[in-house]
């Protein structure tokens, strides 16, 4: 019975957490969309320098990344495909895998490393020192002021990292393609663009694109929530990264069965 | 809702700059604030004093609209806090200012643009306008020529200076204080207690500072209102509160800590009975 009773009770927690990141993206959204036409501009400059902090300055680790994941694909994909002979499927193999899953999900744990993170510290240690709290009294909406341009840089770069993420996992395939399987950098480039639809790409960047959200939905709503006490952005961040990878797998779950059941495969 | 003219403002002239009526405040079922009910005249300078715990920190967060009520009412410009739309509270927002505890100026950002940003956010002043007037606020509070030093280069007392400059920006008519003079030497305390008293003299707007400072509280106040456990215990000016005989009063102004559980029943039954009264 009191079991019955504790996981009803974290279902319940569980649904009234996902409702507030519900409310927190669609406030976002209003101050993104509706409120700068009734005369309450986005903060465009702090959204570019989001921008630069999500995307820009993730770029190297990312790159490296990437190009590792490729060429571990490659080398598990041969591991199979050299049984058939066919070394020649190596090139779809890390393309197909690449756009539609590795490369959105990859970039998507490392911003979560990076960003999402580093949200939940800023407002957190900003809720900590009454910064929120001035902000309010200057009649500034924190959401506006500080998660809105939070989200507008992640939405716009994390689908842009993730097709830098593509093509850096296809480089790392390509190393070993050339390498070790017959194919010129160009023949590799070629299997690539054959093997690849316009839709497996586009499937990756609206995985992407939902991870955003909830990347950024998170990290705010845990600084935003943090308690008094400097131990509590600790908790706030860390707590910020878990909840993240965990949302964003199962966000990709979620997508990948869609696109699946509705017949994109 | 009762009409502002109702509530009987103690002074014909000049309506209240804040009325409370019979105000409660709760964090979650417990009860800080227990109904409570003063005028602060325009112009005035009101000291609230309290121990800690007393809910006077609550009663400030309260009066710039962080807190919402349970009951009764604040009036502030003819509207009252506890039901006023956002946009209201905006507007009323909009003519106060506050100085928080800690200094509360953004870390991402210089001095110059800490005091700049609610000009930004709320007028449409040109850069150059914008400029001119954040240094005069700079001024006065003496901090010409820090607009491009970032929080984190100042001391104590300078944050709080910036803090007050912040404060200023949009002109405000009343001006909160979260214990100004907390965590700084005797002397940069002393320096903010003059700070105060240059505004007030300058500008007569009303400042209401919530302190347990008393030679700050003696220096600034015009009149002085002592909360204890969530109840206005006394009210007057500096020097009614010197003379007065209220037990609770001169316990405060007097320093006597509070008289240990000394009979052994007492203390029996202070172990075994939880915060209602009822026995464990």
């Amino acid at each position: 019975m009191e079991l019955t009773v504790q996981l009803g009770q974290t279902v319940l927690n569980a649904l009234a957490y996902l409702g507030s990141l519900a409310t927190l993206s669609a406030r976002a959204a209003y101050y993104a969309v509706v409120a700068p036409f009734q005369g309450k501009p986005v903060r465009a400059q702090r959204a570019v320098t989001q921008a630069m902090q999500i995307g820009v300055r993730a770029l190297p680790i990312l790159s490296l990344i990437t190009f590792f994941i490729g060429l571990i694909l490659a080398l598990q994909a041969a591991y199979e495909l050299k049984k058939f002979g066919a070394m020649n499927f190596v090139a779809s193999a890390v393309a197909i895998s690449m756009s539609r899953e590795l490369g959105p999900l990859i970039t998507a744990i490392v911003v979560i490393g990076r960003s999402g993170s580093s949200f939940a510290a800023e407002i957190g240690t900003m809720k900590v020192t009454e910064e929120l709290d001035a902000l309010e009294t200057m009649a500034i909406n924190p959401i506006r002021f500080l998660v809105t341009p939070k989200f507008i840089a992640m939405v716009i770069m994390l689908p842009c990292l993730t097709i830098w993420a593509n093509a850096m996992g296809v480089l790392g395939g390509a190393f070993f393609g050339v390498t070790k399987a017959g194919f010129t950098f160009l023949s590799y480039l070629h299997a690539t663009a054959d093997a690849l639809f316009l839709r497996d790409i586009i499937s990756g960047l609206i995985k992407s694109f939902m991870f955003g959200i909830t990347i950024t939905a998170v990290g705010c709503q845990e600084g935003l929530s943090t308690g008094a006490g400097a131990e509590q952005v600790g908790r706030s961040t860390t707590s910020a990264v878990v909840i993240s990878i965990f949302l964003v797998i199962a966000v990709d779950l979620i997508f990948t069965a869609l696109f699946f059941f509705l017949g994109g495969q | 809702m009762t009409s502002r003219s109702s509530v009987g403002p103690l002074n014909e002239q000049v309506p209240p700059a804040i009325s409370l009526r019979n105000l409660r405040v709760s964090y979650g079922d417990r009860e800080i604030l227990h109904g409570v009910s003063f005028d602060v005249q325009q112009g005035e300078t009101l000291v609230i004093l309290g121990g800690s715990g007393s809910g006077k920190s609550t009663l400030l967060r309260t009066l710039v609209g962080l807190e919402r009520p349970t009951s009764g009412e604040i009036w502030i410009k003819g509207k009252n806090l506890a039901t006023v739309s956002a946009d209201e509270l905006d507007y009323i927002r909009r003519h106060m200012g506050m100085s928080f505890q800690g200094g509360a100026l953004f870390g991402s950002m210089t001095v110059g643009e800490n005091v700049a940003l609610p000009l930004r956010e709320h007028t449409k002043l040109e850069d150059p306008t914008i400029d001119i007037m954040l240094r005069l606020k700079l001024d006065q509070v003496g901090l010409s020529g820090y607009e491009d030093y970032v929080p984190s280069q100042l001391s104590g007392g300078m944050k709080k200076r910036a803090a007050v400059a912040r404060a200023l920006a949009m002109d405000p008519e009343i001006l909160f204080f979260d214990e100004p003079s907390a965590g700084l030497d005797p002397i940069i305390a002393a320096g903010i207690d003059e700070l105060i008293l240059e505004l007030k003299q300058a500008f007569h707007m009303t400042i209401i500072v919530v302190t347990h400072e008393l030679a700050s509280a003696f220096l600034i106040a015009d009149r002085m209102v002592l909360i204890n456990k969530g109840d206005v215990v006394a009210l007057g000016t500096a020097e009614e509160m010197r003379t007065s005989t209220h037990p609770r009063v001169r316990q405060f102004l007097d320093r006597i800590a509070e008289p240990a559980v000394s009979q052994e029943l007492d203390y029996l039954q202070m172990l075994t009975e939880d915060r209602h009264g009822n026995r464990r």
